[in-house]
């Protein structure tokens, strides 16, 4: 048996960083807003995604197949699959799907629908076919299901798309998503790894949607958190990917579950560092009293091992800390582009209604790569 | 107080022990059980932030304990105790009961040496014997990978063992490896261990022996 001791005993016992990745069971259930159907929550949204660390490790024993039509591939951790069908012409995939986060079964559907079309406009490209992804129990009410389905196509529908088919296996636990597929130029896909010295980041909801959605579920998050939270979580990036046609991206991702701070070091790479200003990151005001109160995922806490060592935060308080870590469900987009853009872009999108904000910019490598200021 | 919070989601277990800290009475330490590490990460980062100091015990991978202190003075005055033992022994110095306080032995294999394996099974059975009849003997015996199969139903040695465990050397078997060679049920002699002890023991040992 082994003892180890906090700061009254750290002379006596190093304690041994061992991080393991187990699975969690989760349990428990988030109000909901309609009484007819309710679904049972088994974990939350993009908190219920495999971490980052087991994933790269897997990933990385996957041999590589060249063709020089695939633009882009997962060897960047990029956000959807670009691959070159003619000289104008490149087709966008991307599947995302998890288990219910909100109760309300309808509400679901759309959160899941948004949160995977979003991949489409993290790389630039439009919407044009989907495909329903259907994990349901045998024995549940159909009309439950039907209210998911329900949702997940008036989104697309919204996105400008098609809903083409599906697949649906009988699970114990509820899980949706969607495959989608887009297009693109392949002159104009933005990746998430090609951000340049000197660029501003901008994002484009709030965060803190992980942390709100805890509170939720413990019964203590305020009508007003949930409500900003299910805001963000239906509404679609389409409107910001439209007004960023305008502009020059020169790299954007999306933020869900490896939270900002997550997502931000995979833009960043080996070759830049970011500095982010914590008085600008947008988010939703309640979380902060919720992470004061440790409302926490696991899941914060697998980001939280997985980044903290390549972040310097200079005296950022522990709430604003794990909201920077805090798994995003449907976020927003994180964009990087020149100073001069970035000002005009902002003002437009601050116009669609979601808080956002000008949140940092991106540096020269330095020894950590990301600062928070 | 005892919160058994295994099986919980996080937050929970920290919501909990948050509630505990609350109703209960300051000199009162809360031990929280949980069995995973995210969990126990979760509960040292609150008690980091209120500022109340804490022990991990962790008995293998599932299965924690996270002690939360508010009153330290008892374990301040108990760790300098140690402190000063630990200076004050440098030196390998047998016990009155035979005991080399600060030697391990470490028997990673069911055979001594490399070469034809019959030999080596003799060889550590020969070895493990030639313990019992020295004259000052090691604290701990660590039994790892294949060495789990002395330890176990089936072994030549478990006289052996079982005599230097009355003798009062510590014997710890490696519990990851009875479960991978499937012998958990079948252990004879000591207790089982897991990697944290492992490494601290030979972290802390001031002398190894590997046969």
């Amino acid at each position: 048996m082994e003892v180890a001791f906090g700061r009254i005993g750290s002379v006596l016992v190093k304690i041994l960083e061992i991080i393991k990745l187990l699975p969690n069971k989760k349990k428990g259930c988030y109000a909901m807003e309609k009484e007819q159907y309710k679904i049972f929550c088994s974990s939350g949204g993009c908190a219920a995604k495999l971490g980052p660390k087991i994933l790269g490790k897997l990933l990385h024993q996957i041999p590589k197949v060249e063709d020089d039509n695939l633009l882009i591939g997962f060897d960047h951790s990029d956000d959807a699959a670009v691959y070159r069908l003619t000289d104008d012409i490149a087709m966008v995939q991307t599947l995302d799907f998890f288990p219910p986060m909100v109760e309300d079964p309808y509400l679901f559907g759309q959160i899941a629908a948004t949160n995977a079309l979003s991949d489409i406009y993290a790389m630039g490209g439009q919407v044009k076919t989907a495909l329903n992804i259907v994990c349901f129990p045998e024995n549940m009410d159909t009309n439950i299901l039907g209210q998911i389905l329900l949702g997940g196509s008036k989104k697309v529908q919204e996105a400008g798309g098609v809903l083409v088919g599906g697949h649906s296996i009988s699970d114990k636990e509820i899980k949706y998503g969607l495959s989608v597929t887009g297009i693109v130029h392949p002159d104009k896909i933005y990746a998430n790894h090609t951000v340049k010295t000197g660029d501003m980041l901008l994002l484009t909801k709030p965060l803190g949607v992980g942390i709100v959605t805890t509170a939720n579920r413990l019964g203590e998050a305020s009508k007003e958190a949930m409500d900003m939270a299910v805001k963000s979580m239906t509404t679609l990036n389409k409107y910001v990917a439209e007004i960023l046609q305008k502009y020059t991206v020169h790299g954007c991702t999306d933020v869900t579950g490896f939270g900002f701070l997550g997502h931000l070091k995979e833009m960043l790479g080996e070759e830049h560092s970011a500095t982010i200003y914590s008085s600008q990151v947008p988010y939703i005001k309640e979380s902060y009293h919720y992470a004061e109160e440790f409302f926490l995922t696991g899941a914060g806490q697998r980001n939280r091992n997985h980044v903290s060592d390549c972040v310097e935060f200079k005296n950022i308080p522990f709430p604003m800390e794990e909201i920077l870590f805090d798994p995003q469900t449907s976020g927003g987009l994180l964009i990087s582009m020149s100073k001069e853009d970035i000002t005009n872009a902002y003002e437009e999108i601050k116009l669609l209604g979601l808080p956002c904000g000008i949140v940092g910019e991106i540096t020269e490598k330095k020894e950590k790569s990301i600062y928070v200021i | 107080m005892k919160i058994n919070a295994r099986g919980m989601q996080c937050p929970l277990p920290v919501i909990e022990a948050k509630k505990a800290l609350k109703s209960c009475p300051k000199e009162e330490e809360i031990e929280v059980m949980v069995d995973n590490e995210i969990a126990v990460q979760n509960l040292t980062k609150m008690a980091v932030q209120m500022q109340i100091d804490y022990r991990v015990v962790s008995l293998n991978e599932h299965d924690f304990t996270v002690t939360l202190i508010r009153d330290v003075t008892p374990y301040l005055e108990e760790n300098e105790e140690k402190l000063q033992s630990i200076q004050e022994e440098k030196e390998v110095q047998p016990l009155a009961n035979g005991i080399l306080k600060g030697c391990v032995l470490v028997v990673s294999s069911d055979k001594m040496g490399d070469g034809d394996k019959e030999l080596g099974k003799q060889l550590m059975k020969g070895f493990l014997y030639a313990q019992t009849q020295l004259d000052h003997l090691p604290e701990t015996i660590i039994f790892y990978n294949s060495g789990a199969k002395l330890t176990t139903e089936g072994s030549d040695s478990l006289e052996d063992l079982k005599q230097l465990q009355e003798k009062g050397v510590e014997i710890v078997t490696c519990g990851l490896c009875l479960n991978y060679y499937q012998l958990t049920e079948k252990l004879q002699v000591g207790t089982i261990t897991n990697m944290y002890v492992i490494s601290e023991k030979m972290a802390m040992a001031k002398k190894i022996i590997k046969p």
